[in-house]
């Protein structure tokens, strides 16, 4: 009797298919993945346990640290037309390219008179350089108009009301975020948001 | 696993002398490896970043006395927030019923509240209306936890207000300014 040969099977499989389902997530995850941004002081958020998402756009958060307020908001459009409405309220005048730089700003926290600084030193420079924080007392009012500025023009260009939200360390003391709720109640924004992680996550 | 396919073009015999056909077969293995290691760390990073929000509501500054609505100093309990994460409570006006110190978290603030909205409940037939007073001594995180455990005991109304002279003096007395 002739011997039964099994014919060699190859263990190669095609992975094809899997290769494309992986690129396929990859670039899926890649797209919506948005760059974290780097805090300006460590900002321990606080745990909570609601759990309402922030929402992506059409948002301005002032982060409180080490007795500092920084801003934010999301949109460059957005970041472009409060840039120009502070320079007119402040008498500022900013080249092309300075918009096109704070366009890109994620946060900052300089006073008015030094933004032109800040904005032409290069990434290095920028993380070295230590941020002053937004002034918030009454007198140059700077918060306060940030505030109101980015609210004007997300209506001008949204036509959505513009929502504020206050991301503060979890050490601050609280005489500082009075300050900035007096700031926004001031202008008659009596509805904002803290923004907290998941209880536990952040130990 | 490294492979070459050389099984294409064997059944032809004989004839010319063909060059022999490299396979276009590439090993994805590796490729493979590489994507789903990203996907993992993308997949990690994007959905543990991803901060929550809690929406407060402060009282309109400008509303006049009068048109606030009268809540009965028995149903209403006031949390003093002081230094060193401990925080004081009271029902009714200041000074008339002894306030109790008390800490954050699950058997301090959460019990005590649960107990008293129910006592009163009970008492008033009426929801107990709390009152955040954070001191300047107090931190950001105790104002969280508060209205935190103020979620979670289910209070429908509450509010944040600033703290007054005597209630400061309360504080001290326990030193917890």
């Amino acid at each position: 009797m002739p011997k039964v040969k099994v014919a060699r099977k190859s263990t190669a499989i095609d992975m094809t298919a899997m290769c494309d389902v992986a690129f396929l997530l990859l670039t899926f995850f890649i797209l919506t993945a948005k760059p974290r941004v780097e805090d300006p002081v460590p900002v321990d958020v606080p745990g909570s346990v609601k759990e309402i998402p922030i929402p992506d756009d059409n948002l301005a958060v002032i982060t409180v640290g080490s007795g500092k307020a920084f801003f934010s908001v999301e949109g460059n459009d957005v970041r472009r037309q409060v840039l120009q409405q502070m320079g007119e309220k402040y008498g500022q005048q900013f080249t092309p390219e300075e918009y096109a730089r704070f366009e890109v700003l994620p946060v900052f926290g300089v006073p008015i008179g030094n933004l032109k600084q800040f904005l032409n030193m290069d990434a290095e420079q920028r993380k070295g350089y230590q941020q002053p924080g937004i002034p918030r007392d009454s007198v140059s009012d700077e918060l306060f108009n940030w505030i109101r500025e980015s609210r004007i023009a997300a209506k001008a260009l949204h036509n959505q009301e513009l929502r504020v939200s206050i991301k503060g360390d979890s050490k601050e003391e609280y005489p500082v975020v009075k300050d900035v709720v007096a700031i926004l109640q001031r202008q008659k924004v009596n509805k904002f948001s803290l923004i907290t992680t998941l209880r536990g996550a952040s130990k | 696993m490294a492979e070459l396919d050389t099984s294409g073009g064997g059944g032809k015999k004989g004839g010319k002398v063909r060059s022999k056909k490299a396979s276009t077969r590439v090993d994805l293995t590796a490729m493979v490896d590489l994507a789903f290691l990203l996907i993992t760390f993308f997949m990690l990073t994007t959905t543990l970043s991803k901060p929550k929000a809690m929406d407060i509501a402060m009282p309109d500054k400008d509303e006049k006395q009068e048109q606030q609505l009268d809540v009965a100093a028995s149903r209403t309990m006031t949390l003093l927030l002081g230094k060193d994460d401990k925080l004081m409570w009271y029902i009714g006006e200041p000074g008339k019923s002894a306030p109790e110190v008390e800490g954050y978290g699950k058997t301090g603030l959460r019990q005590t509240l649960l107990d008293k909205s129910k006592e009163v409940q009970e008492k008033t037939g009426k929801y107990m209306f709390v009152i955040i007073k954070p001191s300047d001594r107090s931190v950001y995180k105790n104002m969280v936890d508060a209205l935190d455990e103020i979620a979670i005991t289910n209070i429908q109304s509450y509010g944040i207000v600033d703290i007054s002279p005597v209630e400061v003096d309360l504080l001290k007395k326990e030193n917890l300014y």
